[in-house]
């Protein structure tokens, strides 16, 4: 199976760790991995910070990178939310004003193609033992996206409970969000540190010292809050634990 | 009520005082909380919730599409009941109708129940300048009337208060509006409860005119409806002679056998109780029961603007339960006055911006009062997309484009102190689009990487000033790709 990896523009610049990450663990489930290098941005901030007509030549972009794969596989639970919930929407709005199908119709290929990453390998490779190597306190942080954009329900938290050394451990208020929130962040900056040191405060309570989500942008804002707390935890995308091995062990 | 809506800071200002005050988050986490796990556990009891939900979706979009022909039907059948029907198109209008119809009944007093409609148009204040005293009696309301202060929560207006501050604000202000606070109050609940009780009891005995809202209005036999838990509502639907109404055109449903979706979807979000301790009708008049005169004053304000909107109109679904904002972690911490309006949290952040446009500071920084993450929506039980109409209404914002405003169209100029973003926007996107120039950005960016700080200065300085910015990495991504070709080349 060829799929292609859409690695984000966060994780391209910032994390190119978790997209090494990506493409040893795909590689090691027998998945033959490319990455477009035409690749860019999916159009996420744009859109939700109102400049939806700044987004939609990204998306076009997206489907023309993106559109001949048979898999589309991105360790972003947002950005999968984008194209898969947000393209179509696109799509219908451009309908509704007057501007014909061919959005709707250029997007469409991409849109049942896309999978997060423990989507991926829960629903399309039917694995949950990935055969990790982690020996750590972890707990889970379901991002937003994920949780009520994707449905991601359990499968980051089975594929998690079946690495090898890993304990895992509940998360208080899992389900509230971070404060990222994207431009969030920076429009309502009080607001939005408020809800990161409640995240950080609940996650140092669980005694854990890696906290995991499948969402580099909100691993980047409670991270940064973590060291600013010096908390000593450590924020890591869950396919960079899903990567490591015994032979080749994550630090 | 002094406090004031109009002229309110943007959103962000407003927020970063609630943020600091630690008494007032603490009331807010603990009441939020606690609500929130309980309808979560009410909702849950309900086998077919999602149907329900579906329901009351369907039936508000179906009762929206044909709101004239309904509002037309509800008219004809109050009248036929023995009600008057006043159409108010705004505040103004609305006001003038309330303060011309009390005042016929030579009344300076009244007694007033469950209307957000009329804090929305600021009822108080205007009757308060024809010479007229309105008594709020709601236990809440009142909270909020005697301590001369703003609500803050839909459904729970003095949430932000806790018991200490309700024994505070009774024990001084009771007597300036009526029978003073017992000698000696505490701040246990029965006490304050007979307190309020003691002080309501002798307005309602007394006064001639009650002013109230409605959860709903059945077209079909013109009856109004109200929802509430402690009774004063009813004693002031029944005990005055004149009863005004005042209620949002939007709160109409077709028939009685579309309450039964609401009466079982409305409590058990907002309170989490499976049935209302209170439901009251009124059909018009009835001779020697309840007032002998009613009038339904039917508010539009905004509302036939924001049905004009494709997107937007969802929020007129709106049953006013609240649990949006029990769940909602922004109301949370920056409080509902910081909203500016009678709606706050979620739903006010879609709302206001609709009813009022988006004209003024505050109502375009409400869109973006949120961090999209979509708790709102899942608990809505009319399914409203509040996310969806919030990124709408920040493309009104820093886009412009056609709207309805006093059911004329007119088009929106991007409003401004957007410019930079814009600015940003485009050339992010035109980078994204030519991934060259990406590519030279994100080199440019590794190569400088010592020097670059952990902090930032301008309009990033307010993320970076209570959290650390990740360091850039050596190499991007897609230069190590290009290298290895994934590793395949030998290269790490
Ligand atoms: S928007 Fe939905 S959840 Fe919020 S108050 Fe209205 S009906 Fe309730």
């Amino acid at each position: 199976m060829r799929v292609a990896l859409f690695l984000t523009c966060v994780n391209d610049t910032l994390y190119p760790d978790t997209g090494r990450a990506v493409v040893k663990l795909l590689t090691r489930l027998g998945v033959d991995v490319d990455f477009p290098m035409a690749q860019t941005c999916c159009g996420q901030a744009h859109y939700n910070t109102g400049y939806r007509h700044e987004a939609e030549p990204l998306a076009r972009h997206f489907s023309d990178v993106f559109g001949e794969y048979e898999a589309i596989v991105t360790p972003s639970g947002s950005c999968g939310a984008m194209v898969r919930e947000l393209y179509p929407r696109m799509g219908e709005r451009a309908r509704a004003e007057g501007r014909g199908d061919t959005l709707a119709a250029t997007l469409a290929p991409v849109v049942p193609k896309t999978y997060e990453l423990t989507e991926f390998l829960v629903d399309v490779l039917g694995v949950t033992d990935v055969g990790a190597y982690y020996p750590h306190k972890v707990t889970y942080h379901p991002t937003c996206h994920g949780l009520r954009g994707l449905g991601l329900g359990d499968r980051p938290r089975r594929l998690l409970q079946a690495v090898k050394g890993l304990e895992l451990v509940e998360l208080p208020g899992a389900d509230e969000c971070c404060g990222f929130g994207g431009t969030f962040a920076l429009k309502n900056a009080d607001v939005s540190a408020a809800m990161g040191t409640d995240k950080v405060r609940n996650a140092e309570s669980t005694g854990a010292e890696v906290l995991c989500a499948a969402d580099n942008s909100c691993l980047m804002h409670i991270g940064g809050t973590m060291t600013r707390l010096r908390t000593g935890m450590r924020p890591v995308h869950i396919a960079e634990i899903l990567a490591s091995t015994e032979e080749e062990p994550a630090v | 009520m002094s406090g004031t809506f109009v002229g309110m800071p943007a959103f962000p200002e407003a927020a970063r005082e609630a943020v600091a005050n630690k008494t007032l988050r603490g009331n807010l986490r603990h009441a939020t909380h606690t609500i929130r796990a309980k309808r979560a556990k009410a909702v849950t009891e309900v086998s077919d919730w999602a149907e329900l939900r579906e329901a009351g979706k369907r039936i508000k979009d179906h009762t929206l599409r044909h709101l004239d022909r309904y509002l037309v039907q509800l008219e004809e059948s109050v009248t036929a009941a023995g009600g008057v029907v006043h159409w108010a198109a705004d505040a103004t209008e609305a006001n003038e109708i309330v303060s011309q119809l009390v005042k016929m009944t030579g009344e300076s007093e009244v007694v007033k129940v469950k209307s957000m409609a009329t804090q929305e148009i600021r009822l108080n204040e205007a009757l308060e300048a024809e010479g007229i005293r309105a008594y709020e009696t709601d236990l809440a309301e009142l909270i909020v009337q005697l301590g001369k202060d703003r609500p803050s929560h839909i459904l729970v207006p003095a949430i932000h208060r806790n018991r200490g501050e309700i024994r505070d604000i009774f024990s001084r202000e009771m007597s300036e509006w009526g029978r003073p606070a017992p000698e000696g109050l505490t701040d246990t609940p029965a006490e304050l409860a007979e307190a309020a009780r003691l002080h309501l009891r002798e307005k309602f005995l007394r006064a001639k005119v009650g002013i109230s809202g409605a959860n709903f209005m059945v077209a079909e036999t013109g009856t109004l409806v109200v929802v509430e838990s402690e009774g004063n509502g009813r004693m002031c639907l029944t005990l005055p002679e004149t009863l005004i109404s005042v209620v949002g055109i939007e709160k109409i449903v077709p028939t009685w056998r579309d309450l039964e979706v609401f009466l079982q979807t409305l409590p058990r979000s907002s309170t989490a109780e499976r049935m209302n301790p209170y439901t009251s009708t009124w059909t018009g008049t009835t001779d020697g029961d309840g007032p002998s005169t009613f009038h339904l004053v039917l508010l539009d304000n905004g509302r036939t603007d924001t049905l004009a909107d494709e997107v937007g109109r969802q929020a007129l679904r709106c049953i006013r339960c609240s649990a949006c904002l029990n769940v909602c972690p922004v109301y949370e911490r920056a409080g509902g006055h910081a909203y500016g309006s009678v709606y706050p949290g979620p739903i006010g952040a879609i709302l206001s911006p609709q009813l009022r446009g988006t004209g003024s500071e505050i109502d375009a920084s409400l869109p973006y009062a949120s961090s999209l993450c979509g708790a709102c929506y899942e608990v809505c039980p009319v399914a409203i997309d509040i996310p969806e109409v919030l990124v709408h209404l920040r493309e009104r914002v820093v886009q412009g484009g056609e709207v309805t405003r006093e059911g004329n169209k007119v088009v929106l100029r991007p409003a401004k102190g957007h410019a930079a973003e814009r600015a940003a926007m485009r050339a992010a996107r035109w980078a994204f689009t030519h991934p060259g120039a990406l590519r030279t950005g994100q080199r440019a960016a590794s190569r400088t990487r010592r020097f670059h700080p952990r902090t930032l200065p301008g309009p990033g300085k307010a993320w970076s000033g209570t959290r650390d910015l990740p360091p850039v990495p050596a190499e991007p991504f897609r230069d190590w790709w290009q290298r290895t070709r994934g590793g395949k080349d030998g290269a790490r």
